[in-house]
């Protein structure tokens, strides 16, 4: 593996992974494998902030460890959880075997051998490839009292099991978390964390992540599929498409072998790029094609 | 302002004492940034190095930044203060109205004193003129209404009718009432001897406890929790006495610490929607109205009710419905925009809501019917409609607010459509 040596170096490193980013990101990146502070990435939904965290662990050779967030997430599917099955089947054999001694019988059935590891607890245990990166992706969609839990665990990196002891992680991990903002996350989590808002990309950047994503699309239509996705976020949507749908649309396009952007196509891939019912009505017809005009217009400008 | 302590930080006492006094500058302009933050930032320029600006300023955006409302603010504080820190305390009073934040919260009493003024005076003066007026209608009422107590008779006047005085009451009685609210099954667990689930977890504990002898199964039931409220208030001419009364309520209801809802979420709109949620928080009702009144622009304007609506779905919905929020809409429906755009917005509030009611004052009238456009194009999107005229009818939205079959007069009305 590669330590990241300077911000250009992160860039660099990123993009040989296909992701492209700016400066921006890439000075909080390198600062938080610098300091070891955990990194709070919020933004509309298909930024790229999921991403970045697969990027950094293929680019540092790190394994990856995802915690998603849900509604009710605890501690037994988060941190540990006892392999319940197998320790009634230890408590029957000891039974079996006659006189089973307590002490004996407690320090066996809450061993590491009856233990089933979570994400969490996982990203704490020492890798041969150096510490693992931890990703905690949509920290908004769980609840306050997970949100105090992490507190703990991602300001002292240790998880205490009350049989086993407190684990301590012999290197912290790279934890990245993410969030869409659907609620505000508390700001004693935020503190510790460095935050970067991650916002869409311009013209030439978006351009130059859809040539690192879908190398196969002609120039020409990566140039316009880019050009009309920026228009199309401009106008009064109730979702404006991220980067994924942009990248997602191009392969569209690809597979139907499009080479040139037109109304109908648009009209029939639109699925694609626009999640919502009411925006893709408001696309329908006329629209589409002034928004392409628009952008067309808009390509001519751009040298 | 809280003096920070000594920073015994080695390196360059040049960029530590700067980087202080940047982050007392963003301080001043609102950001919330402790010394810990400080000690991050100066930890994290060493490391960045100082070979370009840009990467400078994006490792101080990182410590110090953590909304992304406060990236503005940073950028101009940023420019001001690195090019001339002295130019900054010039510049301060005249820069963006987040960074006089503070400052003038200082300087605001007199300001809000004006607004609270601007407040009461809208209640006294459409009482004061008609107050002849006024008295042969009380009159009237208690002619007509003989057993009933003074303050039975209150209740069920309407907020419009009322004399300062009886507003003054009303808002007493006001402040005394609760919305109760059901809580929501949670998919967390607790333990409960008689709850529906195993807890393995315990069981096992339990057992090693006792030498690995199984005796009973611990047990756990689903925790509960509470949804968020969300207000949404008319202030347009129309409704400027009932709304004021009605934020009254809300108030009350927003600070009721542990009466269930787990947060209130109080906007206000007439020709624009203002969020007035932190104004709410202020304990002291008249305070609280009076800053929520400096921040809403649009008292006794207009109505658009529709671009309102649709810049709530689209700033706000998303942050603050995330959870089951149930919305209650204070408005007569008399809107003067598309009554399309109208519909899809009330649509879309509807579908992003877990109960969506309507409290509509011209519900009072006996012989109201659904003639007007905006109504129309509202009314079937509610989950209930009622009136919101007098406590008593306050106190009926009480009584049903978590019952999630009540209509209201949704079904009678839906009938005149």
């Amino acid at each position: 593996m590669t330590e990241a040596k300077s911000i250009d170096q992160v860039q660099q490193m990123l993009a040989e992974q296909g992701y492209v980013c700016g400066r921006a990101l890439a000075t909080v990146v390198f600062l938080s494998l610098r300091l070891g502070r955990p990194l709070f990435l919020e933004g509309e939904a298909g930024v790229g902030k999921t991403e970045i965290a697969k990027a950094l662990s293929a680019a540092l050779g790190r394994r990856l460890i995802r915690l998603q967030c849900y509604e009710g997430l605890d501690a037994a599917s988060a941190v540990y959880e006892w392999n319940f099955a197998a320790q009634m089947v230890a408590i029957r054999t000891a039974e079996a075997a006659g006189g089973a001694d307590r002490a004996a019988l407690q320090t066996e059935l809450f061993s590491d051998e009856f233990l089933i590891e979570r994400p969490l607890l996982e990203a704490m245990r020492p890798d041969e490839n150096g510490a693992p990166v931890l990703l905690i992706d949509e920290l908004d969609r769980t609840d306050e009292p997970f949100e105090a839990f992490l507190l703990e665990a991602l300001s002292d990196f240790q998880v205490t099991i009350p049989e086993l002891g407190t684990i301590k992680a012999p290197e912290p991990p790279i934890v990245i978390l993410t969030s869409n903002r659907t609620r505000e996350v508390h700001d004693a989590l935020k503190r510790r964390c460095l935050y970067h808002w991650v916002d869409y990309p311009d013209f030439t950047r978006e351009v130059e992540i859809l040539r690192a994503r879908v190398p196969e699309a002609a120039e020409q239509l990566s140039r316009e599929v880019v050009a009309f996705v920026q228009t199309l976020r401009t106008e009064d949507l109730f979702k404006k498409p991220g980067v994924a749908e942009t990248i997602d649309w191009a392969n569209c396009l690809l597979a139907l072998d499009v080479i040139d952007l037109s109304p109908e196509v648009i009209a029939d891939t639109l699925g694609a790029i626009l999640k919502y019912q009411d925006d893709i009505a408001q696309l329908q017809g006329s629209e589409a094609k002034r928004i392409l005009e628009k952008a067309k217009q808009s390509l001519e400008e751009v040298p | 302002m809280v003096e920070l302590p000594e920073l015994s930080l080695p390196d360059d006492p040049k960029l530590v004492q700067n980087v202080t006094h940047f982050a007392r500058a963003l301080r001043k302009a609102g950001l919330p940034i402790g010394p810990g933050r400080v000690i991050d930032a100066v930890q994290a320029v060493a490391a960045a190095g100082f070979t370009s600006r840009q990467d400078f300023y994006w490792a101080l955006h990182a410590c110090f930044v953590t909304r992304p409302e406060h990236r503005t603010v940073f950028a101009q504080v940023f420019r001001l203060y690195w090019r001339d820190p002295r130019f900054l305390e010039h510049m301060m009073a005249a820069m963006l109205p987040a960074i006089r934040g503070v400052q003038e919260e200082r300087a605001a009493k007199p300001a809000e004193k004006r607004a609270a003024e601007a407040l009461l005076d809208g209640a006294n003066d459409p009482l004061d003129m008609p107050e002849g007026q006024e008295e042969e209608g009380t009159e009237f009422e208690i002619d007509a209404s003989l057993t009933m107590s003074s303050e039975e008779r209150l209740r069920s006047l309407d907020f419009e009718q009322m004399s300062t005085d009886e507003v003054a009451r009303a808002k007493r009685i006001l402040a005394q009432m609760r919305l109760p609210v059901q809580p929501i099954q949670s998919r967390r667990l607790m333990a409960a001897p008689r709850g529906q689930r195993a807890d393995w977890r315990r069981t096992l504990r339990n057992a090693a406890r006792r030498g690995g002898d199984l005796q009973e199964i611990a047990r756990a039931k689903r925790r509960i929790r509470w949804p968020n409220l969300v207000v949404l208030c008319d202030i347009s001419g129309s409704m400027s006495q009932y709304s004021r009364i009605v934020l009254h309520f809300l108030h009350s209801v927003a600070n009721q610490k542990g009466a269930g809802w787990a947060k209130v979420h109080g906007f206000t709109f007439g020709t624009r929607l203002t969020n007035i949620t932190r104004h709410l928080a202020t304990r002291d009702v008249d305070a609280a109205l009076a800053a929520a009144g400096a921040e809403a622009q649009d008292w006794e304007g207009g109505t658009r009710i529709g671009s309102c609506l649709h810049d709530f779905n689209r700033d706000w919905s998303r942050r603050v419905m995330g959870q089951g929020a149930v919305v209650l809409l204070i408005t007569d429906g008399l809107d003067r925009d598309d009554p399309g755009q109208l519909a899809r917005e009330m649509q879309r509030l509807h579908l992003s809501s877990r109960r969506l009611i309507w409290l509509n004052p011209l519900l009072r009238w006996e012989g109201f019917a659904p003639k007007a456009q905006g109504i129309r194009a509202m009314l079937p999107h509610v989950d209930s409609f009622r009136a919101g005229h007098s406590i008593a009818s306050l106190e009926d939205l009480a009584r049903v607010i978590s019952s999630p079959q009540d209509q209201g007069e949704k079904a009678r009305l839906m009938a005149l459509l």
